[in-house]
């Protein structure tokens, strides 16, 4: 070996800039542009006029000579997008509580309390997991339908802990495995009960993974649509990814404006909670997966 | 005499009490009970009850009667049905194998020292946060047969005549839904085997170094071996999610053009729910439990191996 070609983390600085572009920042530039292309198609179409999105003879497809506010505003006067957006907001937010609660108390009875089966029960949490919710959707709408939540909020909250659950738990037991036992026992000598030690002791020291499951559970049940598909018949009751693909195309006319609209500003909320909490999200992502 | 018997009577019932809230077995049924009731409720019994609505002729609104295995039987005979195992199997196994590919070499780049690392990272990452059907539909726009951007630019350059028919031919549909999935799969991939990658340490790149090792020794000998169980677990949960995958297909072609991109999913979907026969849908269900099993075993246990060969003993 004459050259020493580089790749490793620590000596990468021996490599020289063209020899960089090349082998580092042009596929890396190719990858990334693959990734958010689509994005920025969804932005640019959002506040196009029709005029010039049918047109592209007289005006470059990729700019936008007059931009409009008029596909978001058709969509929040003119269709019950303001509805189907409260709908996820409420199924959001409750099943991720929902399925919080339970997952703490399950996670924490499987990891601290040891009782007996445990073993067993975890290993059938993990079970839980890889049932995917494309086997599940038809006898669960037989079974909404039974309890008469068939075309409500209730039917989405009860059912999308199905697979929040198992997953926050998996993760909660991670994170209540690296809390060392001293601290309870400490907290038994000085005669707390049980309950005080997860609500004072093991939860505060947990809060980073509480927060990483709640907010990929939350992005998770935004994002559902085959339940939400099947249990939803009315428009006012649905969900925004239903809305938008149900409500949106009439016949064979295609109001694109409005659909790109009504994805973008769906996918808007989801985005922000994302940038706040990066390094959490990440790391439920990836815990899920180590283990 | 009320007033002495009453603290008597209590001692022994809060005693009782506190004694199962001491007792390890009672008070982990009662922390698990939340979970376990919401899981048998809506996990477990469905999914017995798919087993034996999979073996009745249940249509919505009516009750059903037990016909064994015929609603099998003329699955069997369906070419509708095999169409769609063969359209699953080709989605799975080529947009697997292309997300592996790219998703192992984006994270071997994002593992590089970069200026803005972290903001990239969270980048790239977006299109598996943002709610699949609505990026779907931007992919239905995309593919337009009349406005697809990527045809004008064909155009453009030079290098086709005519629009492409993105969703209107069988086979440019099916290459077509296989991309939007990569799309969206790539980042979850990338960003699994980033995190693994930052696990190893740099001294054996170093001490690879020193024995004159080239790039693609490097990656061969330390980083794949030593990523090959993170691989094996992040690649199973991409089979299983590509397999069973509803939204994409739903969203950009509903199974069409004439059946020719129809999942399991999708066709028990349309068979259940838009045709009312529940009981042949949960068939085409239960149908995708074994290829399932089989595409979870095959993934985790053939990339598993892959380890012992490596010179690993264990």
């Amino acid at each position: 070996m004459t050259t020493t070609e580089d790749q490793s983390v620590g000596m990468s600085y021996l490599d020289s800039w063209p020899r960089r572009t090349l082998r580092i920042y042009l596929p890396l530039g190719l990858i990334v542009f693959f990734l958010l292309f689509p994005f920025y198609w969804m932005a640019v179409t959002t506040f196009k006029p029709d005029a010039e999105m049918y047109d592209y003879e007289k005006y470059n497809p990729f700019l936008i000579a007059h931009p409009t506010m008029e596909h978001v505003y058709k969509l929040f006067f003119e269709t019950d997008y303001p509805q189907w957006m409260t709908n996820t907001i409420i199924v959001s937010i409750s099943s991720t509580f929902i399925s919080l609660f339970a997952s703490v108390c399950a996670a924490y009875a499987i990891e601290r309390l040891r009782y007996k089966g445990s073993r067993y029960v975890a290993l059938g949490i993990f079970l839980a997991y890889l049932v995917p919710p494309s086997i599940l959707f038809i006898p669960l709408a037989a079974i909404v339908f039974q309890l008469g939540l068939f075309d409500g909020n209730l039917a989405l909250i009860l059912t999308y802990p199905t697979f929040l659950i198992p997953f926050c738990t998996w993760l909660l037991m991670g994170y209540f495995r690296t809390i060392p036992y001293e601290l309870e026992e400490c907290a038994l000598i000085d005669g707390a009960t049980r309950l005080q030690i997860l609500t004072k002791i093991t939860l505060p020291l947990a809060l980073p993974g509480l927060i990483s499951a709640g907010i990929f559970a939350f992005t998770l049940s935004w994002n559902e649509f085959i339940y939400a598909l099947t249990f939803i018949s009315s428009s006012e009751n649905k969900t925004i990814p239903v809305g938008a693909i149900t409500e949106l195309v009439n016949g064979d006319v295609y109001h694109w404006g409005a659909l790109m609209a009504a994805a973008l500003v769906g996918s808007v909320p989801v985005v922000i909670l994302y940038s706040f909490f990066v390094e959490h999200y990440v790391s439920a992502m990836t815990g899920a997966v180590k283990e | 005499m009320a007033v002495i018997a009453e603290p008597v009577v209590q001692a022994p019932r809060a005693s009782l009490l506190s004694r199962a809230l001491e007792n390890r077995s009672f008070l982990g049924s009662l922390f698990m009970l939340p979970a376990i009731l919401i899981l048998v409720l809506f996990l477990a019994y469905p999914l017995a009850l798919g087993f034996w609505l999979g073996l009745t002729d249940t249509s919505i609104g009516g009750t059903g009667h037990y016909v064994g295995i015929a609603n099998f039987v003329s699955l069997a005979k369906d070419s509708v049905f095999w169409l769609s195992v063969f359209n699953t199997i080709f989605y799975t196994v080529t947009a697997s194998v292309v997300k592996f590919a790219i998703g192992l070499y984006l994270a071997v780049l994002l593992n590089e020292r970069l200026p803005f690392k972290s903001i990239l990272r969270a980048i790239v990452l977006l299109p598996f946060v943002v709610p699949t059907v609505l990026s779907a539909i931007a992919f239905w726009w995309i593919y337009d047969s009349q406005f697809s951007i990527i045809s004008w630019v064909l155009i453009k350059a030079g290098l086709i005549h005519n629009y492409i028919e993105f969703l209107g031919d069988p086979w440019n549909a099916r290459w077509s839904v296989v991309v939007a999935n990569i799309w969206r799969g790539v980042p979850f991939v990338a960003i699994t085997l980033l995190a693994g990658l930052q696990t190893i340490s740099p001294s054996l790149y170093e001490a690879a170094n020193l024995d004159g090792a080239t790039n693609w020794q490097r990656f061969r000998y330390i980083t794949l071996p030593m990523l090959s169980p993170i691989i094996a677990v992040v690649m199973t949960f991409s089979v299983l999610m590509t397999f069973t995958d509803f939204q994409l297909i739903y969203t950009i072609t509903r199974g069409g053009p004439i059946n020719a991109t129809h999942l399991m999913a999708t066709l028990s979907f349309q068979r259940a729910i838009t045709g009312g026969h529940l009981g042949e849908g949960a068939a085409i269900s239960n149908a995708m439990i074994p290829f399932l099993v089989a595409a979870i075993l095959l993934s985790f246990f053939g990339l598993q191996r892959t380890r012992w060969q490596q010179g690993g003993r264990d």
